[in-house]
C-alpha cells in the first residue's frame, strides 16, 4: 500500500507506554490532498499515531516519514511549525486575544505579516475579524473557539494538518456547521489532513478514507463508501452497526 | 535603650560584601579598639545590669555595643559561647541547672565555685565574682488568697494547690529548676497550669484569672501588686547569684575591661536591686537613667551618663506613640529591610528552583517537602540554631527569614506552572513553541498570579516572624515588643505591635495590587466553558 506521493507515511510503527502497547506495527499512508480519518475506541492508539506525525510522540520502532523524509531526523520544533494542529479542546492561550492566538505559528516563524495572515485565516473559517479579533478566548462560544483553533492551525498555510477529535466537544448543530466549513476549506485549499475521531458519521462526512484502529493495529483501511458497504471484520461491522443505532 | 545601633550598612551591596561569616566577632588586630558587645536577657533586671555594665565600661574608656533583650538563656549563652557577644548578666543557679544540667546545691558559694570551674573548663567562659544579690524564683499569690488559705510557705501551697490555678512563664514550666522540680520536691499539684508571658502574669494574677504565678524575688512588680511571696521552706530553689558572664575572647583580649566590670562585684544588694527594678518596671523610668543613678550612687561613675534621656512619657498610648515616632520610624525601616532582603533572596532562589522542578516532577515533591520541613521548625528554635553558625544580629535573622520564605514561593511556583492551563500548554507545544517559549509565553504568565500569591504569603508571614528577630539582636519592630513584654509595658508592646500589624496589612495590600497587575486580563486561569 506504499504510495509514491505519500505526504504522511507510517511504516511498522510500534509504541509502548509502560506495559501498554499503544501502537503495534501500524503502517499507513496519507496521499497529498487526501483526508484520512482514524476511528476507534478510547485507548485504541489512534491519537498516539497522530502524535507521531508531528513528533509529540516518537515510535519505539518503525519509521514515520514526512514527504518521504524520516521524521526522526527532523527538528521537532521546525516540523511542528509546518504542520497544522487542532486539539480537542481548542487549546487557545487564554491570556492572548483571538488575533494573537491565530498569529501564533507565523509569529513563531518570524513572519513580518503574522497579523495579516491571522486575519486571513479567521476569514477562511468564517469569523468576523473586526468583531472577534480583539476578544479573549473566554468571550467566545465553544463553536467560535474551535473555529479559531482551526484558523490558528491554518494561519501559516501548512500543507498538512492534524486534527485530534476537533469537534468532539460541540453540540450537534455547531458540529455540523464546523464540519461543513472544514469540508469547504479542504476543497478550497487542497490540504492534506489526518483526523482522529470516534464519530463514524464525522469520518464518513469528512474523510476520503477511513482507518479503523483497534488495540494499536489497523482493523481496516478503506474509502468511506467501501467501508460502509463491506466491513472487513466483525469489529468494523459492530462499529458501524452501533453508529447507525445512534443515528 | 530599645534598639541596638545598626551594625552594618543599609546598602545591600555592602551587606552582601560582608559575607555571611564575617558578622560574628573575630579577634581584631587591635583588640583595644573594638566595641565590647554587652547583652542581656529579655527582662527588666537584666536590662538594668546590661546598661550598668555598658555605662561602666564607657566611663572607663571602652566603646560599647549594646544588645539588650536577647532571646532567653539558650540564645544569650549561645551567643556568648560563640563570641558573638562579650558579656551579659547571668545567675549562678541558672548556669548550674539550665546550662550544665547539674543538681542544685543550697550553698551559694559552692554553686558559684562549681559553675566557675565547669564553665571555664567546658566553654572557656568566665564568671566574674557575684554582684552581691540573689534573684531567686518567687512563687507569689494575692494577699487575699494567702490570708484565706493561710499560705506562707511552699509546703502550705502544696496542701492548697489542687484548688488553685497557676499561671507560669513557659520558661518556668519547662526548666528542671522550675515546675517539674518544684512539683517533685513539694508534691505540688495545681487545678490547672496556664503558660503566661511575663508581661501579663502579674495582671492576670491581680485580676483573679490565675491564683499562683512565678516571679523573681527582686521583681519591682511584687510590691506594686501587693503580693505574698511563699517561702521555699525545703530549700528547693538553688542560689541564683547574679554575676557578669564574660566570653573567653573578652577575657583574653580585654583584661582591663574585665577588671573594670569586676568593680561592680559585691556592690549590689537585694533591696537596692528591687528599688532599681521598681524604678524601671513600676515607675517606668528610662533604663539609662536608672543605671546611671545606680552607678553614681555606688561611686563608680562621677557624672550622669551621656546617654541619659528624658523620662518615658506617662499617659495614654497616643502621646507615647507620638513621642516614639522617630524610633518607630527607624524600627519600621529596619523591619522592612529585614523583610525585603530576605524575601528578595527567597524569590531569587525559590522561583528558578520551582521552574526547574517543573521539568523534574519526580524529584519535585521530595525537594518541596524538604523545604516544607523548614517551616515546621519553631522560629525561636531556628534563630537559636543559627547562633553557632552565624552569631547574632542581622545576618542570622535574614537567613532565618529567608528560609521561612522559601516554602510558599517554591510551592506556588511549582504548582502554578505545573497546573497552568494544560490544554494551552499542549497546544502551544504541538504548534511548535520550544519548551523555553512555552515557559515564557504560556506557563509563567498563567502562573504569575499564583506565584505572586506565594510571594505575598511569604511576605506577610515574614513581617510577623521578623518581630522575633529582636531576640537575636537584629532590631526591627520586635524590639519594643520584646522590651515591653519584659517590662510589662503595654504601651511599649503596642508601639511595636501596632506598626507591625499595619506593616503586614500594607505589605499584603501592596502585593495584592501587584498580584492583580500580573493577573492575565482574561480574568481567570480556566476560561468558562460555554457550549454553543
Amino acid at each position: 500500500m506504499a504510495h509514491a506521493s505519500a505526504v504522511l507515511r507510517a511504516e511498522q510503527v510500534s509504541k509502548r507506554f509502560g506495559t501498554v502497547k499503544a501502537l503495534d506495527g501500524i503502517s499507513l499512508d496519507v496521499a497529498a490532498g487526501e483526508c484520512v480519518a482514524l476511528i476507534g475506541e478510547s485507548g485504541s492508539g489512534k491519537s498516539t499515531l497522530l502524535r507521531c506525525f508531528n513528533r509529540l510522540t516518537d515510535p519505539d520502532s518503525g519509521r514515520v516519514l514526512i514527504d518521504g523524509v524520516d521524521a526522526a531526523g527532523l527538528d521537532p520544533i521546525a516540523l511542528r511549525r509546518r504542520i497544522g494542529y487542532v486539539p480537542q479542546e481548542g487549546g487557545l492561550l487564554p491570556h492572548w486575544r483571538v488575533r494573537r492566538n491565530v498569529a501564533l505559528v507565523p509569529w513563531l516563524q518570524s513572519q513580518p505579516d503574522a497579523t495579516v495572515r491571522a486575519d486571513r485565516a479567521l476569514g477562511l473559517v468564517g469569523l468576523d475579524t473586526a468583531v472577534l479579533g480583539d476578544r479573549w478566548p473566554a468571550e467566545l462560544s465553544g463553536g467560535q473557539r474551535q473555529r479559531v483553533a482551526v484558523a490558528r492551525a491554518l494561519a501559516a498555510e501548512p500543507r498538512v494538518i492534524l486534527l485530534d477529535e476537533p469537534f468532539g466537544a460541540l453540540d450537534a448543530i455547531t458540529r455540523a456547521d464546523l464540519q461543513n466549513t472544514f469540508r469547504r476549506l479542504r476543497g478550497t485549499l487542497g490540504i492534506t489532513a489526518l483526523l482522529v475521531t470516534h464519530d463514524v458519521q464525522e469520518a464518513v462526512l469528512l474523510a476520503d478514507r477511513i482507518a479503523v484502529v483497534r488495540d494499536g493495529r489497523l482493523e481496516q483501511v478503506a474509502p468511506s463508501s467501501e467501508l460502509l458497504r463491506s466491513p472487513a471484520t466483525e469489529y468494523v461491522r459492530e462499529l458501524l452497526r452501533r453508529a447507525r443505532a445512534i443515528e | 535603650m530599645i534598639a541596638p545601633p545598626f551594625p552594618g550598612s543599609r546598602s545591600w551591596g555592602v551587606l552582601l560584601a560582608l559575607g555571611l561569616g564575617s558578622h560574628s566577632v573575630v579577634p581584631a588586630q587591635n583588640a583595644e579598639q573594638r566595641p565590647i558587645v554587652v547583652a542581656s536577657k529579655p527582662f527588666g533586671e537584666s536590662y538594668i545590669l546590661c546598661e550598668m555594665f555598658a555605662q561602666l565600661l564607657e566611663a572607663r574608656g571602652f566603646s560599647v555595643d549594646r544588645r539588650p533583650g536577647l532571646g532567653a538563656t539558650e540564645i544569650a549563652f549561645g551567643a556568648l559561647r560563640t563570641g558573638a557577644i562579650d558579656v551579659y548578666p547571668e545567675y549562678t543557679g541558672t548556669g548550674l541547672l539550665a546550662i550544665l544540667h547539674q543538681r542544685p546545691s543550697a550553698d551559694p558559694g559552692e554553686v558559684y565555685r562549681k559553675v566557675s570551674r565547669e564553665f571555664r573548663e567546658r566553654y572557656g567562659v568566665r564568671w566574674l565574682p557575684p554582684l552581691g544579690f540573689q534573684n531567686t524564683y518567687a512563687i507569689a499569690v494575692r494577699r487575699e488568697t494567702a490570708q484565706r488559705l493561710k499560705l506562707s510557705t511552699l509546703s502550705d501551697l502544696a496542701r492548697a494547690g489542687p484548688t488553685l490555678r497557676a499561671g507560669l512563664t513557659p520558661d518556668f514550666i519547662g526548666r528542671p529548676d522550675g515546675l517539674p522540680g518544684l512539683a517533685g520536691a513539694y508534691g505540688l499539684r495545681f487545678a490547672s497550669v496556664r503558660a503566661l508571658l511575663p508581661a501579663i502574669k502579674y495582671q492576670a494574677l491581680a485580676a483573679g484569672e490565675v491564683d499562683v504565678i512565678d516571679g523573681y524575688s527582686t521583681d519591682g512588680l511584687i510590691a506594686r501588686y501587693d503580693l505574698v511571696v511563699l517561702r521555699d521552706d525545703r530549700g528547693f530553689f538553688p542560689p541564683y547569684e547574679a554575676a557578669a558572664l564574660v566570653s573567653s575572647l573578652m577575657s583574653q583580649q580585654l583584661p582591663a575591661a574585665v577588671a573594670a566590670l569586676s568593680e561592680l562585684s559585691g556592690q549590689l544588694n537585694e533591696t537596692g536591686m528591687r528599688q532599681l527594678n521598681r524604678r524601671l518596671e513600676v515607675e517606668r523610668e528610662p533604663v539609662a537613667r536608672v543605671a546611671a543613678d545606680a552607678l553614681r550612687d555606688l561611686g563608680l561613675v562621677g557624672q550622669a551618663s551621656r546617654r541619659e534621656t528624658g523620662g518615658r512619657a506617662q499617659g495614654g498610648l497616643g502621646p507615647y506613640l507620638w513621642e516614639q515616632r522617630l524610633t518607630i520610624a527607624r524600627l519600621t525601616g529596619r523591619h522592612l529591610f529585614l523583610v525585603a532582603v530576605s524575601l528578595a533572596a527567597a524569590v531569587a532562589l525559590a522561583l528558578p528552583l520551582g521552574l526547574a522542578l517543573e521539568r523534574h516532577p519526580r524529584s519535585a515533591e521530595s525537594v518541596i517537602r524538604a523545604v516544607g520541613l523548614l517551616q515546621t521548625i519553631p522560629s525561636i528554635a531556628l534563630l537559636a540554631l543559627m547562633i553557632p553558625l552565624l552569631g547574632i544580629g542581622v545576618i542570622p535573622a535574614l537567613v532565618a527569614l529567608f528560609l521561612y520564605s522559601l516554602f510558599p514561593i517554591l510551592r506556588n511556583t511549582y504548582t502554578g506552572v505545573r497546573e497552568a492551563a494544560r490544554e494551552a500548554v499542549g497546544a502551544a507545544t504541538a504548534l511548535g513553541m520550544t519548551p523555553g517559549q512555552v515557559l515564557r509565553y504560556v506557563r509563567l504568565p498563567l502562573a504569575a498570579p499564583i506565584i505572586m500569591a506565594g510571594i505575598r504569603t511569604a511576605a506577610v508571614i515574614n513581617v510577623g516572624t521578623a518581630t522575633l528577630a529582636a531576640f537575636i539582636g537584629a532590631g526591627g519592630l520586635g524590639d519594643p515588643i520584646a522590651s515591653g513584654l519584659a517590662l510589662s509595658d503595654t504601651r511599649m508592646i503596642l508601639s511595636g505591635a501596632l506598626p507591625a500589624a499595619l506593616l503586614a496589612l500594607a505589605v499584603d495590600g501592596l502585593l495584592g495590587v501587584c498580584e492583580a497587575m500580573v493577573r492575565p486580563a482574561f480574568g481567570g486561569l480556566t476560561p468558562p466553558r460555554r457550549s454553543g
